[in-house]
């Protein structure tokens, strides 16, 4: 049960992420060639790279002996890099191979190298203690990555704490407020919902709008696919939260009356909103998403103009998130009040404070005891 | 990255005791600070054995969780110099003085491929860093050399855990370890310049594949062994030290350092590191009475057999029949 002395910090304006966790620092695409990458990871720089046979690696950005940035460096030999100073080489394990003007290396010199496992389209590195560094325990975005699906997204530099980002996407009541041109509707709020902390450790926030009519996007969308489509909809938003910070959005909807809420999604579209978000400062984070679908799989057209949307839609959260958190920075003195629809947002916040908690005892996150608890409005 | 922190002594208290292997006794600590160690690290254990009270490094096996556990294994010698012997006696309830985990062999993760070599109770050092690998799907291979198979802690689980990546030598059953083939098919192996050793074991285990890793002409940064700087092949001695251009002459106790004496006399000589690796504290040798000990890793074997430099922070003179004396340039 929720420790009482934690709640100052399950209700933080800032809140602390946790180390022992896989985060995503780049696409796939985004370290390539010969390059390095310098990106911040959860507050740590790194270095990141690939050697000559492909294999991602990401090193603490800055050089044993005088701390030169190495993402300023020449990615030289089968998986090495060389410090643009002094011209130092690491290996892809940390070590240093080269040192100038001497005739052995000192065997103590070395480079954190962080591990780096490339799934889903994205490089996902673990910053914290080694020895709990499961890849089993990194998110299920697998329809990033599935034949079954067809999609693409791109990364926003959003400039506030991440659980904001995290608090954003628990709660899709916002939507009639701040994407009203889109995808917002009154009946969002009009509609109940329903917060379940699954066994397995997730969240799930639920929610159907049965016989509305469909927003511009979704009956855009829906002609893709139906082109003599009109009409009202049955609509569902179903949101799974992966701890630490991703959040993958089942999201659709399909003809009024035929089925959708009981299974039968095949008058319908079905996308994916694929959301994880990797703090990078304590007021800024890395937020990586993409949009896929389940239909129409060939055509890039649609790829692009569900990114592009995506995008538009987007945009007007991150505005709301550093207005946001320019508000919060300039009242420093005010604390947050949580809503009836903050249920999502506020298991999220007591699962890192669990995450949070046992790092600082040197473990991992015990399994939730008695997780189910739903709750309906 | 050597150990950076100081080590800051605890009362521990022994939980649990059992005998992992013939002659290896597992020894469960708690009340050390909390926290996981990390792979490689070790105890202080201060120990009483008849000579007095001492200090005996023990690598940590297991360790974690909120009661701050952490498990040593220890192989009973018959030439103990009493620490074995103590900790062998050790039953649970007793208390003992100890540190916090200390790090002197990292693991690195992220090489190409990954050997670890452990011979006898060496495993110690070594089972967590496996488990690791392991669980990042590295490409690891586990080597695991011992006398007698009831004298191997451990074999039983870390073959059931490491599988095929497990390779076990066992002298009395007629597989000991061709050290000269491990490394022979390392070097020709596509990674072999990328593949990092890590060793721990008795010493002519290690001194083995040290001279077949730099035959092959191998990367040295890529063998990795707990002790980096050497003890020494001869016991320390006082000896003499002239710096004609300075006017001085001082002696170096068997318990200090040639760095420290010409401090202590007055030369004003550069240094940094103080374990031999930086280089910085390097002088020029003009004249050696005896044999110079290098013990420092920062001069190659080459700059050795010259005879001109020593570090002054590790290395020492060896007196050969009657007192070492050496002679420096102005530092």
């Amino acid at each position: 049960m929720p420790p009482l002395e934690n709640h100052d910090r399950v209700t933080a304006k800032i809140f602390p992420h946790p180390l022992n966790a896989w985060y995503a620092a780049a696409w796939d695409h985004e370290v390539a060639g010969g390059s390095i990458l310098a990106r911040r990871i959860a507050d740590l720089p790194l270095a990141i790279y690939r050697t000559s046979d492909g294999r991602p690696v990401a090193l603490a950005d800055a050089c044993w002996h005088r701390l030169a940035p190495l993402s300023m460096g020449r990615r030289v030999g089968e998986d090495e890099v060389q410090c643009p100073y002094h011209g130092l080489r690491y290996n892809s394990a940390g070590r240093c191979t080269s040192m100038p003007a001497q005739e052995t290396i000192n065997p103590s010199a070395m480079v954190p190298s962080y591990p780096v496992v490339e799934r889903h389209r994205y490089l996902w590195v673990w910053p914290g203690d080694v020895t709990l560094a499961d890849p089993d325990l990194i998110p299920d975005m697998h329809q990033m990555s599935s034949d079954e699906w067809a999609g693409d997204g791109l990364t926003i530099e959003a400039q506030c704490n991440y659980q904001l980002v995290l608090d954003n996407l628990m709660d899709l009541t916002h939507e009639e407020f701040v994407h009203g041109a889109s995808i917002g509707q009154s009946e969002l709020s009009d509609s109940e919902f329903f917060t379940r902390h699954e066994e397995d450790g997730s969240v799930t926030v639920s929610r159907w709008m049965l016989g509305v009519p469909p927003p511009p996007f979704w009956s855009r969308i829906m002609r893709h696919r139906f082109p003599d489509f009109a009409g009202p909809v049955d609509r569902w938003q179903i949101i799974h939260y992966y701890a630490p910070s991703t959040i993958c959005i089942d999201v659709g909807v399909a003809v009024a009356g035929t089925g959708a809420p009981q299974g039968d999604r095949s008058q319908g579209v079905n996308g994916y909103v694929m959301n994880t978000i990797t703090p990078e400062t304590e007021r800024s984070s890395h937020y990586f998403w993409a949009f896929m679908r389940n239909f129409r799989l060939e055509s890039q057209q649609i790829t692009t103009e569900l990114r592009e949307g995506v995008r538009g839609v987007f945009a007007e959260d991150e505005a709301m998130l550093t207005a946001q958190q320019r508000a919060i920075d300039a009242h420093p003195d005010h604390t947050f009040y949580s809503l009836n629809i903050d249920a999502g947002g506020m298991w999220v916040r007591r699962i890192l404070d669990r995450m949070l908690a046992a790092e600082e005892t040197g473990g991992q996150a015990a399994e939730p005891v008695e997780p189910v608890a739903a709750r309906r409005r | 990255m050597s150990s950076g922190a100081a080590a800051r002594w605890v009362d521990a208290v022994v939980v649990a005791v059992s005998d992992v292997a013939t002659g290896v006794r597992r020894i469960e600590l708690g009340g050390p600070p909390a926290g996981r160690a990390a792979p490689g690290s070790h105890v202080d254990v201060r120990v009483h054995t008849p000579a007095g009270e001492d200090v005996r490094s023990y690598s940590v096996v297991e360790s974690g969780g909120a009661d701050g556990r952490v498990v040593v294994s220890v192989l009973h010698t018959r030439t103990s110099r009493g620490g074995s012997r103590f900790m062998h006696a050790l039953r649970p309830g007793d208390g003992v003085r100890v540190t916090q985990p200390l790090q002197n062999f990292p693991l690195s993760v992220g090489s190409a491929r990954h050997v670890l070599l452990a011979g006898g109770i060496g495993i110690t050092a070594l089972v967590e860093a496996a488990r690791v690998l392991r669980l990042l799907g590295a490409d690891y291979r586990f080597v695991y050399v011992g006398r007698t198979r009831d004298r191997m802690a451990y074999l039983a689980e870390l073959e059931a855990l490491h599988g095929d990546r497990m390779r076990v030598h066992v002298d009395d059953e007629g597989s000991p370890l061709d050290v000269d083939a491990l490394v022979g098919d390392i070097a020709d192996e596509d990674l072999g310049r990328r593949t990092e050793l890590s060793m721990c074991g008795p010493i002519r285990l290690m001194e083995a594949v040290r001279r077949s890793w730099s035959d092959r002409e191998l990367p040295s940064y890529n063998l990795r062994f707990e002790t980096f700087g050497s003890s020494g092949w001869f016991e320390a001695e006082d000896f003499v030290v002239r710096v004609p251009e300075l006017g001085i002459e001082t002696r170096v106790g068997a318990d200090s350092t040639l760095l420290d004496a010409l401090i202590t006399a007055g030369a004003d000589v550069m240094f940094d590191c103080r374990k031999g690796e930086c280089g910085l504290c390097v002088l020029a040798v003009t004249e050696v009475q005896g044999t110079i000990d290098h013990r420092d890793v920062f001069l190659s074997t080459a700059q050795r057999e010259r005879g001109d430099r020593i570090c002054a922070c590790v290395s020492r003179v060896a007196g050969v029949g009657g007192e070492g004396v050496l002679v420096l340039g102005p530092p």
